[in-house]
C-alpha cells in the first residue's frame, strides 16, 4: 500500500494525517465531555493510527519507474475489505434491531442499545457503510478499465476512501451516544457533515481528472451514472444538511429549515438519496460488471441514454410522495405522485436494456451463480420501481404509509437490488483485481447466493403482510361506524411477522458472512495465475489490450 | 439528431456535469422554492406558543432516543386518523420545529395529540417500563431518563441558536432558560410564575416526574410529551372534512 508511494507523497500524507490529528486534538479539548470530545478523540485515534502505519513503511523502496503504466488497485482491494466488514456490521445491526421489535428486552435497559438510537447504526452502516464503499471501490476500477488510464492522484483515491470511512465512524459511533440531526438517512451532526464535503468534493474532482485522462473518446455509460451519483449527492447533502450548531463545542445542531419546508427538504433529499445513492451509483456497477460476466455487449444504446435522463430529471420530483395527506400542500404531492408514476418508464427501461442484454446468454444465468445474483438484482430492480411507483400513487399511499409495507418496499430494493448487484459485482472483481483465476469456491458462491434469495423473500413477504394487514386493521369500521381495532390489536398482530423479518435478515446476514470468507480464501489460497500484462491502462507505449464493454 | 447531439455531449465531462446538474435541479427548485412564498402554505395561528426551555430540552431527548423512528407526529387528512388520534395536523403547528419530526412510520401510534391524554404519572411508568402499563408493547425501556440529571446549563444557548434561525424568543426568555426549566417542574418554588408568565398561562407546570428536588431528562421528556398538539388551538377550529380513505372492506 504505502510502497506504492514515492518518498514526496507519503511526505504528504503524513502532512494530511498530522492535520487530522490535529483536528482530533482540538475537537476533544473544545468538546471536553460533550460528545464532540469524544468524536475528537476518535479522529485522532484515526489520524495518529494511519500516520503511524505510513510512518512503518515510510524507509521502504520507492515505488518502479514503471508505476504509472498500472492500474492503481490498492485502494480498490482495500474498499472491498471495507464494504464486506460494513455489510456483516450493519446487517448484524439490522437483525439485532428486527429481533428487539419481537423481542423488546434484547435493548438490556441500557440507553445505547434502544432501537431508536441502533435503527441509524443499521441505515448509515448498510447505505454509506456497506453501499458507499461498494460504490467508491467499484467505481475506482470501473473508470480506469473504461477510460483505460490510471486514477489521477496517489494520494486522493486514499483520501477519499478513508476519509468517506472516519465519516461512516463519526456517524454509527455518534448514534450510540444519542448524537443525531434526525433528518433519516442523513443523521450525522454537523461536523461529520462538513468533513463530508471535503471528501466528496475530492471525489468529484479526482473522479473528473481520470475521466478528463480517458483514452476513448467517449465517457462510458456506467461513468455517467457516477458521475450523477457524485454531483447530486453532493448536492442533497449540502441542501438537507445546512444547520446551525449550537456551539462549536458541542455536536448538537439545529437545522435551518423548519416545519412544512424542512419536511419538503427532508424527502426530497431521503428519496434521492434512493436514487442517486442507492440507484445511479449501482446501475453504474450494472452497466459495467454486467457485460463483463455475461460477454455481451449492452442490448440498447438509445435505452441507456433515455433511461439515465429519466431518471436523473424525474427522480428529483419524487420526494414530495413521502407526504400524502399531509399538512404540505395538495400541489407538491400530486406533483410527486405524477413523476413518481412516470419514473416507471426510465426505471424499467434500464431494467428491460440489462434483461435483453442476457438474452441469449441464459445457459450462464443459470450454470453461474455471480451472473444468477446480477439477474436476480435486475428483476428486483424492476419489481421494486414498480412497487414504488404504486406505492406514491394517493390512495394506495393511505393504506401503505407508516406501515411496514415501505420497510418491505424498501428492503425488496436494499436486499434483492443494491446487496445483489453489489455481491455480483464483488464476485466478478475479486478474481480480476488479485489476478486470481476463479473465487476460491464456487459452492459458497452458490450458498451465499440461496442464502440471499430465501432472506430476501422471507423478509419481504413477512413485511407485506404485516404492512397490509396493519394498514387495514387501522382503517376498518364496524357495523355500527367506530373503529374496530385499537392500535394495540394491530401492535400485536405484528409480532408472528416481527419474528420471520428477523429469521429472514439473519438469512441475509450469514450470506454475506459466507461471502466475507470466501473472499478471504480467494486472496488467501488461490494462486495468482491471470496474466497481469492484459490488465493495464494505455499509455500509449504499451498495447492498450484492456476489455472495455462495448456500448 | 437527438443521438448524434448526445454523443457530442458524452465526449466533454464538464458538459455532462453541468447537464445533471440542470436536469436535477428543476423538480427540488419547483417544489420547495415556492413554499416559502407562498403564503397559505403555513396557516395563521395568533396563539401559536413557543416551546419553553424544558419542552425543548425534552424534544431535543426525543430526536436523541430515536423516537421519531416508530412515532409519527403527523395525522393525515383522512377519515380513521382523525377519529383515532385527533383533528389532522396543520403545517403551523411545527412551524417552529426545526427539524419537523412528522415521522414516517408508526411502530407505535402518532404522538401529535398526545399532550394531556395521558396524566404524567401514566408517561413516567410508561416510559421506565413500558410492559408494566401495556403488557403486549415492543417499545425499549427508557428507565435511565429518571436517573439522568438535565443539563440546563447550556439551554440559553439552544434558545439563541433558535433565535438565529427564527424562533422568536426573547432576551428575557433566553437570560431566564435554566431558570424556567427547573421552574416549570417545580411548581412551588419561585422560578415557577416566570414560565408561565414568559410563555402562556396554558403552560403546564408541574412535578412531572414526581420529584421536586432534580431536574433530570424524565422531566423534560414528559414535558414535551404533554405539550404536543397543544401548542396552538388552530387544528381544533379548522372545519375542513377530512377524506374517507378508499376501503376494500366495506
Amino acid at each position: 500500500m504505502v510502497q506504492q508511494l514515492t518518498t514526496g507523497e507519503r511526505q504528504n500524507a503524513l502532512v494530511i494525517l498530522v492535520a487530522v490529528f490535529v483536528a482530533g486534538v482540538a475537537m476533544a479539548a473544545a468538546g471536553g465531555s460533550d460528545p464532540l470530545g469524544v468524536h475528537g478523540v476518535i479522529v485522532l485515534l484515526f489520524g495518529g493510527g494511519l500516520a503511524a502505519l505510513v510512518m512503518r513503511s515510510y524507509y521502504e523502496p520507492e515505488p518502479t519507474q514503471d508505476r504509472p503504466s498500472h492500474y492503481y488497485d490498492d485502494p480498490i482491494k482495500v474498499g472491498i475489505a471495507l464494504t464486506l466488514a460494513w455489510a456483516i456490521f450493519g446487517m448484524f445491526m439490522g437483525v439485532w434491531t428486527a429481533a428487539q421489535l419481537a423481542w423488546p428486552d434484547l435493548a438490556f435497559d441500557a440507553g445505547w442499545s434502544t432501537f431508536g438510537r441502533l435503527r441509524p447504526t443499521h441505515t448509515t452502516g448498510v447505505i454509506f457503510g456497506f453501499g458507499g464503499n461498494a460504490l467508491i471501490a467499484t467505481s475506482f476500477h470501473v473508470v480506469q478499465r473504461t477510460s483505460r488510464a490510471r486514477l489521477a492522484g496517489q494520494i486522493s483515491p486514499w483520501f477519499v476512501l478513508l476519509g468517506f470511512n472516519l465519516f461512516c465512524i463519526l456517524a454509527v459511533t455518534g448514534y450510540f451516544m444519542g448524537v443525531t440531526q434526525s433528518k433519516e438517512y442523513a443523521e450525522a451532526e454537523w461536523y461529520a457533515d462538513l468533513w463530508l464535503v471535503v471528501v466528496w468534493v475530492t471525489y468529484f474532482v479526482l473522479f473528473l481528472r481520470t475521466i478528463a485522462r480517458r483514452k476513448e473518446p467517449h465517457i462510458y455509460v456506467a461513468n455517467w451514472y457516477y458521475m450523477a451519483f457524485i454531483v447530486v449527492v453532493a448536492i442533497l447533502h449540502i441542501v438537507n444538511n445546512l444547520a446551525i450548531p449550537v456551539s462549536f463545542g458541542q455536536a448538537k445542531s439545529y437545522t435551518v429549515w423548519a416545519g412544512v419546508q424542512d419536511s419538503m427538504v427532508q424527502w426530497w433529499y431521503g428519496h434521492n438519496a434512493v436514487a442517486f445513492f442507492l440507484t445511479a451509483g449501482f446501475l453504474a456497477m450494472l452497466y459495467y460488471y454486467l457485460p463483463v460476466r455475461a460477454q455481451r455487449p449492452i442490448f440498447s444504446y438509445r435505452l441507456s441514454i433515455l433511461s439515465f435522463w429519466g431518471i436523473t430529471f424525474f427522480y428529483m420530483w419524487a420526494g414530495s410522495h413521502h407526504l400524502h395527506y399531509t399538512a404540505l400542500p395538495h400541489w407538491v404531492q400530486n406533483l410527486g405522485m405524477t413523476f413518481s408514476v412516470m419514473l416507471l418508464v426510465p426505471s424499467w427501461a434500464s431494467a428491460g436494456n440489462a434483461l435483453l442484454t442476457l438474452n441469449g446468454a441464459w445457459q450462464k444465468v443459470r450454470d453461474d451463480a455471480t451472473l444468477r445474483f446480477i439477474f436476480v438484482a435486475v428483476v428486483f430492480y424492476g419489481l421494486s420501481t414498480f412497487e414504488g411507483s404504486f406505492l406514491a400513487i394517493r390512495p394506495v399511499n393511505a393504506l401503505s404509509h407508516y406501515t411496514d409495507w415501505t420497510v418491505g418496499h424498501v428492503h425488496a430494493g436494499a436486499l434483492g437490488w443494491v446487496a445483489f448487484i453489489t455481491f455480483g459485482s464483488i464476485y466478478t472483481l475479486v478474481p480480476s483485481l488479485w489476478k486470481r483465476e476463479r473465487m476460491y469456491s464456487p459452492v459458497l458462491v452458490e450458498v451465499h447466493f440461496w442464502l440471499g434469495v430465501a432472506g430476501t423473500l422471507i423478509y419481504v413477504f413477512a413485511m407485506w403482510n404485516s404492512g397490509i394487514l396493519q394498514g387495514l386493521m387501522w382503517r376498518t369500521y364496524t357495523q355500527e361506524g367506530t373503529l374496530a381495532y385499537s392500535f394495540l390489536d394491530s401492535l400485536v398482530a405484528m409480532y408472528p411477522y416481527y419474528i420471520a423479518r428477523a429469521f429472514g435478515g439473519l438469512l441475509f446476514l450469514i450470506g454475506a458472512m459466507v461471502a466475507a470468507f470466501n473472499i478471504w480464501m480467494t486472496v488467501r489460497a488461490v494462486p495468482a495465475t491471470l496474466d497481469r500484462r492484459a490488465d493495464v491502462p494505455d499509455t500509449g507505449l504499451a498495447p492498450g489490450a484492456a476489455a472495455t464493454p462495448a456500448e | 439528431m437527438a443521438e448524434l447531439f448526445h454523443r457530442k455531449l458524452e465526449r466533454t465531462a464538464i458538459g455532462f456535469v453541468v447537464a445533471i446538474i440542470a436536469a436535477a435541479s428543476v423538480g427540488g427548485l419547483v417544489e420547495i422554492a415556492p413554499l416559502f412564498t407562498i403564503h397559505t402554505t403555513v396557516e395563521e395561528a395568533p396563539d401559536m406558543r413557543l416551546y419553553t426551555p424544558l419542552e425543548l430540552a425534552g424534544r431535543n431527548i426525543y430526536v436523541r432516543e430515536g423516537c421519531y423512528a416508530c412515532h409519527s407526529q403527523m395525522i393525515r387528512t383522512l377519515r380513521d386518523e382523525v377519529e383515532r388520534y385527533g383533528p389532522y395536523s396543520l403545517a403551523v403547528e411545527s412551524k417552529y420545529d426545526h427539524p419537523m419530526l412528522w415521522g414516517s412510520k408508526r411502530t407505535g401510534p402518532d404522538l401529535a395529540r398526545i399532550g394531556g391524554k395521558y396524566s404524567d404519572f401514566w408517561h413516567v411508568a410508561h416510559l421506565t417500563n413500558p410492559r408494566s402499563v401495556v403488557p403486549e408493547s415492543n417499545m425499549p425501556a427508557y428507565s435511565f431518563l429518571a436517573r439522568t440529571a438535565l443539563d440546563t446549563e447550556d439551554l440559553s444557548r439552544h434558545l439563541r441558536a433558535q433565535r438565529s434561525l427564527g424562533v422568536p424568543y426573547t432576551d428575557e426568555m433566553i437570560a431566564n432558560a435554566a431558570g424556567d426549566a427547573f421552574g416549570q417542574a417545580a411548581p412551588d418554588s419561585p422560578f415557577a410564575a416566570g414560565v408561565t408568565q414568559r410563555y402562556g398561562e396554558k403552560t403546564q407546570v408541574s412535578a412531572f416526574d414526581g420529584v421536586v428536588t432534580q431536574l433530570t431528562e424524565m422531566d423534560a421528556l414528559v414535558a414535551y410529551l404533554q405539550v404536543l398538539g397543544r401548542l396552538t388551538d388552530a387544528a381544533y377550529s379548522n372545519t375542513a372534512v377530512p377524506e374517507q380513505a378508499p376501503n376494500p372492506t366495506n
